[in-house]
């Protein structure tokens, strides 16, 4: 057995931050994936070479021994989540905020700001509306509007340092769950903090860990949900990405509560950074004893695997993701048995998603009472939620249950974007909330303050969090066509209403936006959605008809308008376009004419053309032919 | 009654007894909720959606996955479940190809009868134009993927009773399929040819292969002379295909149906059953005196043979050389009939009733063929007997009764109640005792239902242990233990004689109505030591 | 050359690298998700004989094999081409126009329908349905390369520049 150091936590915190102490600046450059993408690491790499050869000592290891003054510590952090602006470069504790910093930015930040205390004033970011320039983190509009608290550790602290965790105050949560609490007290107190299951349904979680506490002793296991198969969604990649720390943590309070000592973290494949940042956490818990045996002398066990999943939505069902783990295909299991009570190789399971787990530790630290002064009564506490689509700022974003969407769309996201990234909040049309399980949020909804609940009344639902913002050049039954696309590809076919339903359901609304519709087609589709919504063995195929029924209830008119006229109001459907001319552009070249393989055109030479919309085939041999782009709606 | 456990269905109460599911009180209660999935011997799977009803306080559920618990209030006729159901079925219809009039299983398809039965009038969903190619590799069944509704019942048959699973769902979503594995063919994988996949199945989508047309052809060459051997167990069967008890008559009226379709000569199986108990007792006799490959095997059962062959090769020398009855008659009569009739061997064609679509594979196996005209031209399982009875009219039940022809038409009588479970084993080793000259009694032990067996039986030649298996998932868990040198005899059934042809509950029902037993998808299962 | 001599110890090798898997997994059929992982690293894809082989090394149906294999996305049943592209088609990919990235690569690559890889093996092009890169839509991979914030233009141009690198 390899001799297991054992980790004094306030040892380990006092020496951090002594050390710290020593660094007169702190740079945390982005390295969550879309920071990565747009090339954060070259950044990373500059600026070490460069700070070295300008004879900055800017370290990018904490030196524990050396208690010289140094100029800076160089790290990197998890998604900051304002992904658009990436990479980003914060400077501490100047207060700074650096966006879209390129290699070549570096030479110049070393100079300007580490050696004459100056703002580089073009990398700062300036708000699209009103041009007014922001230094960083404290006015910028899309961070000041939020309310960061699961998030707030992932763009700051870097994710594959452990100590650095716990100098911030980690694993003492864990420490006193293990150490001074029982497991009904674990239990209780996530109980009395209103903490909801981030996954989707938003089930009370301390109700789900006592359903697990109260099943006889013996193997229990904790699962962590990182199967984040919404299209549209990364808060649990951000999550596992910045902070992988607080969600081993939350398991362990979790194993605690519940009686386990075995867990899974079960992360898609589509996920590799979390997957290796995930395993790196493990094994550096490990090495300490977070994570073994006898954790803090507790006399309790805890393992933890990381699992990759192979690419099925649908294995975020909790018995479907049981059902991977074990190697068979992801097909859920009716419930009852609940995994609480029959879960992994049929001992009591407890699956919680990631946003959930990290959740946790806060909890215990900060207390029930504090956790339910964020949020509504009924949804205490922060959501976050990816803000994507026709919005200014895309990224992360955290807010209290209870922001409203005018909120989060305008003042955080900065305003919706039309055609050509122009920012102009008459283009506002919907939001998509929840992703194939959510539904549409229009208008009117804007004021109506978030929550679990309010997001049911109404149809949609908190689902994992995505937000798409769409603008008025968006075609609803494109949309609800987009996620029936996906739920049909993704339910695993095992039961039928899910399997042919949501097959024909796509059919149906092909039919609509391809112009073969007839009045029979929308009373079939909303008879069929309601029995796919009732009969389907899983989550996954229950909610699968929202977005289709949800457009149905917001967006009536838009779909009749398909089904009855023909017209897409929107533009968008190619089949329902009528082919025309633009008589300004056209120069009566003929071509056009000449090409239409059934002389649907008609014109004199060198006079603007037309084309009969009942012969045209829409073949596109025109569109092809004609030099001007003159023609449109094919 | 206060004690007593109760729910109440439709208003009605009802005691909750030992039943594991809801569905199983609703249809104690006599109301046969329909289901696809659902079967009481194998795992509950809850994906048909057709048993759903509502529980008060609870909504909608599978009733055959949730507990029954006193004082549940169940409706199974809501407006919602009836849409539910009927809805369903409207899916399913528009899942695939069924065309009703084509299908081999029409009359007896549980998706064609409730649709008629739920009054599904129409389908508004357009079906897949795209056919997925149809799988006739087996020499036994065909897979038509396109009539397949995914219950699943044959892939959890195969795995779960019979232990093999050649069958199992591939890709996902509206892509699913159940297919062998790599997309491959029923003949390139590892399927014994039980044909309990298509005893299961309740549509079309797994049928026995047919040979109907090929028997009439040959009927119809005036250069052909047909005979045709019957094995015992059709006579049960084939009455229930007509509605009649099986009766003493029953044999009678089906040779006379059988000469009526233009066969030649129609014999019995019972008589070269008997010459393989023979046979292998002899050879039981002769391993135990000289020191042979003990324990002995029986080779009965073609589809536990090819499963020996695919998963048990060390243990090939221990079954028996004997050829099974259908294969020892067709030996026969091509051997001596020929000569009898002055007619060329290829000019004899030998067909079999059989209740086991096994028998198909193990007549087109190629040792059991003389310069490549086998032994046995060409197998019929009840059900196609049934079929071409129907085809040409005959009224069964009214026909006069007819007898066996000879020689092979004579039989000791000592048959017939093998054709249970166990039954070569217990022939055996009473032919053995009463070869050494003793008088052996009927060992019960044998008979039993549990689908392992073992035993211990005092003769002439000293103790001999005994272990019967049944079903293909006994046959593997006897695999090793079973094969000691302490056994002597032992005898696999591999579920797919065992248990033939037929899911259990009706081969239960069938048992204590006649004893002999089960095979064929839709009427009858094999006794197998008689085929 | 390939002769049977030539290709055995070469065929032995690689099923001792399944072993190998097979190995680190205990034998155990419940982390059959991971071993089938762990061979499509080592062969890119997964070919029959060596499931087959794993089929039969975990006492477990090749059938049971090949349902898992093809139940997941990430599994592939051909050989993929030397650059993985692969089109993010998340919802905000999607609103943001990740579609029309789709149709002109297949154009630009010459893909025959139904193919997802080019027949010189060079590129295989997929569709996932979310990378998790929302904040960069439309988002493109290319082996392990995110790009974000793409268009056909760009995206294209990406793949000449491949071509170029690859002398084509």
């Amino acid at each position: 057995m390899n001799a297991v150091m054992e980790m004094d936590l306030e040892t380990t915190t006092q020496d951090y931050l002594a050390s710290e102490k020593t660094y007169t600046r702190r740079v945390v450059i982005c390295a969550g994936t879309g920071c990565m993408a747009n090339g954060a690491l070259k950044v990373f790499k500059a600026l070490h070479e460069q700070a070295k050869a300008l004879g900055i000592s800017l370290e990018i290891e904490l030196d524990y021994e050396d208690t010289k003054s140094k100029d800076g510590l160089l790290t990197k952090s998890g998604c900051q989540g304002f992904c658009q602006m990436g990479p980003l470069l914060s400077i501490e504790p100047d207060g700074i905020l650096y966006c879209c910093v390129k290699p070549a930015d570096v030479a110049e930040i070393l100079e300007t700001t580490f050696q004459n205390g100056k703002l580089v004033d073009r990398l700062l970011y300036s708000v699209p509306a009103t041009g007014q320039v922001c230094k960083g983190h404290g006015d910028i509009p899309f961070y000041t509007q939020q309310h960061r608290t699961v998030l707030k550790a992932c763009g700051s602290l870097d994710p594959e340092n452990l100590r650095e965790y716990i100098a911030r105050g980690g694993y003492f949560a864990a420490r006193k769950a293990l150490t001074t609490m029982t497991d009904q007290e674990v239990c209780q107190e996530i109980l009395d903090a209103g903490l909801r299951g981030r996954g989707g349904g938003g089930f009370p979680t301390g109700r789900k860990w006592e359903l697990t506490r109260i099943q006889p002793k013996g193997k229990k296991f904790v699962i962590c949900n990182g199967d984040e198969g919404d299209p549209g969604a990364f808060m649990d990649r951000s999550v596992m990405e910045g902070n992988p720390h607080a969600v081993l943590e939350g398991m362990m309070i979790c194993a605690r509560a519940v009686g386990a000592d075995e867990g899974y973290v079960y992360v898609r494949a589509e996920y590799p950074l979390a997957v290796a940042r995930v395993k790196k956490a493990v094994k550096d818990a490990e090495a300490v004893g977070i994570l073994g045996d006898d954790i803090f002398g507790s006399g309790q066990s805890f393992r933890v695997h990381v699992m990759e999943g192979a690419g099925a939505f649908v294995c975020g069902e909790e018995t479907a993701l049981i059902a991977s783990i074990e190697g068979k295909r992801g097909m859920p299991m009716p419930k009852p048995p609940f995994p609480a009570q029959s879960g992994l190789n049929g001992k009591p399971t407890v699956i919680n998603n990631v946003e959930t787990l990290a959740s946790v530790p806060l909890i215990l630290s900060n207390g029930a009472a504090w956790y339910r002064s964020m949020g509504t009564e009924k949804s205490p506490g922060t959501k976050t939620f990816a803000l994507t689509g026709h919005v200014a700022n895309t990224g992360l974003i955290e807010v209290p249950f209870g922001a409203t969407l005018r909120k989060i769309v305008f003042d955080i996201g900065g305003g919706v974007t039309k055609k050509g990234d122009v920012i102009d909040n008459d283009a506002f049309k919907a939001v998509q909330i929840g992703g194939p399980s959510g539904g549409c949020l229009t208008r009117e909804h804007l004021d109506l303050p978030m929550d679990f609940d309010s997001l049911l009344s109404i149809g949609a639902m908190v689902g994992s969090g995505g937000l798409v913002v769409m603008n008025q050049e968006t075609c609803m039954v494109q949309v609800a066509k987009f996620f029936m696309q996906f739920t049909q590809n993704e339910s695993c076919g095992k039961c039928v209403p899910c399997r042919e339903g949501t097959k024909q359901m796509l059919a149906l609304l092909d039919d609509i936006t391809e112009g073969r519709a007839t009045d029979e087609t929308l009373p079939l589709l909303e008879q069929l959605a309601r029995n796919v919504k009732i009969g389907s063995l899983c989550g996954l195929g229950k909610t699968a008809p929202n977005p289709v029924l949800s457009t149905l209830k917001n967006f009536r008119e838009e779909i009749e308008a398909h089904v009855h006229r023909k017209v897409c109001p929107a533009r968008v459907c190619k089949s329902l376009m009528t082919p025309e001319i633009d008589a300004a552009l056209c120069k009566g070249c003929t071509l056009c004419a000449k090409k239409c393989p059934v002389g649907a055109i008609h014109g004199e030479r060198k006079v603007a053309h037309t084309i009969d919309g009942f012969a045209c085939i829409r073949c596109g041999a025109c569109v092809d032919a004609c030099k001007f782009n003159a023609i449109s709606g094919i | 009654m206060p004690n007593e456990k109760t729910l109440t269905i439709d208003g009605f109460r009802v005691a909750i007894d030992a039943e594991t599911n809801l569905l199983q009180v609703i249809r104690k209660a006599h109301i046969e909720l329909p289901t696809f999935c659902y079967h009481s011997e194998l795992s509950v799977y809850g994906a048909c959606r057709l048993c759903m009803v509502e529980i008060e306080g609870r909504g909608l559920v599978t009733s055959c996955t949730t507990t029954p618990e006193p004082g549940m209030k169940v409706k199974t006729q809501t407006a919602e479940v009836r849409e539910l159901r009927k809805m369903n079925i409207e899916l399913l219809l528009a899942s695939g190809n069924h065309d009703c009039p084509t299908c081999g299983k029409s009359g007896s398809c549980k998706l064609q009868s409730l649709a008629e039965r739920l009054g599904v009038d129409k389908v508004r969903f357009t079906a897949p134009v795209e056919q997925k190619p149809l799988d006739f590799t087996s020499p036994s069944l065909v897979r038509d993927p396109n009539k397949c509704v995914l219950c699943g019942d044959c892939v959890r048959y195969c795995a779960e009773i019979q232990g093999i699973g050649v069958l199992d769902f591939t890709h996902r979503g509206s892509q699913s399929t159940v297919s062998p594995a790599f997309n491959k063919g029923l003949a390139e994988v590892d399927c014994v040819a039980c044909g309990q996949c298509a005893a299961v199945c309740p549509v079309g989508a797994i049928l026995v292969k047919t040979e109907v047309e090929r028997a009439y052809a040959a009927i119809q060459d005036p250069r052909k002379t047909v005979v045709v051997q019957v094995a015992p167990a059709i006579r049960a069967a084939i009455g229930e295909s007509f509605g009649a008890v099986n009766d003493t008559f029953t044999m009678g009226r089906i040779v006379s149906a059988l000469r009526r379709l233009g066969f030649d000569k129609v014999y019995d199986t019972s008589f070269s059953a008997d010459l393989t108990i023979w046979e292998e007792a002899t050879e039981f006799v002769n391993r135990k005196q000289n020191g042979g490959v003990l324990p002995l095997i029986t080779s009965c059962c073609p589809a536990w043979v090819k499963m020996a062959e695919h998963d048990f090769p060390e243990v090939l020398d221990n079954i028996s050389t004997c050829r099974s009855p259908q294969q020892m008659f067709g030996s026969l009569a091509k051997d001596v009939l020929p000569k009898e009739l002055g007619i060329a061997r290829e000019d004899l064609v030998v067909v079999s009733i059989m209740p086991c679509t096994a028998k198909k594979f193990e007549a087109a196996r190629d040792e059991f063929k003389v310069n490549g005209n086998p032994d046995v031209d060409l197998v019929l399982t009840t059900q196609e007997l049934a079929r071409m009875i129907q085809d040409a009219g005959i009224q069964f039940p009214e026909l006069p009764v007819d007898s066996l022809d000879q020689p092979f038409g004579t039989k000791t009588g000592a048959g017939v109640i093998f054709a249970n479970s166990g039954g070569v084993t217990e022939a055996v080793i009473r032919y053995a005792a009463g070869r050494l000259g003793e008088e052996h009694p009927v060992i019960e032990e044998v008979r039993a239902e549990k689908n392992r067996r073992e035993f211990t039986a005092s003769t002439p030649l000293g103790d001999i242990k005994m272990a019967v298996v049944q079903d293909g998932r006994g046959a593997r868990s006897g695999q090793g233990e079973g094969a000691s040198p302490g056994n002597q005899s032992w005898q696999k059934r591999c579920g797919v004689c065992g248990n033939h042809g037929l899911p259990r509950w009706m081969h239960r029902r069938r048992r204590s109505a006649c004893h002999a037993f089960r095979s064929d998808p839709a009427t009858s299962c094999s006794g197998h030591s008689r085929c | 050359m390939h002769t049977a001599e030539t290709e055995a110890p070469l065929i032995s090798r690689q099923f001792t690298s399944v072993l190998r898997i097979l190995e680190s997994y205990h034998h155990d059929s419940s982390k059959l998700v991971p071993i089938l992982q762990a061979v499509q690293e080592e062969y890119r894809y997964l070919p029959e004989e060596v499931m087959t082989f794993v089929a039969t090394a975990l006492d477990i149906s090749p059938a049971r094999v090949f349902g898992v294999a093809t139940f997941y996305s990430h599994f592939a049943l051909e050989p993929k081409g030397k650059y993985v592209v692969r089109i993010c088609d998340g919802t905000a990919c999607h609103v943001k126009g990740s579609q029309d990235i789709v149709d002109v690569l297949t154009e630009r690559l010459k893909l025959p329908k139904g193919k997802k890889t080019t027949p010189d093996m060079l590129f295989t092009l997929e569709t996932v349905s979310c990378l998790g890169a929302c904040g960069l839509a439309p988002a493109v991979v290319i082996n392990d390369d995110v790009h974000g914030q793409m268009n056909a233009e760009r995206t294209k141009a990406l793949i000449d520049q491949i071509c170029v690198e690859e002398g084509l």
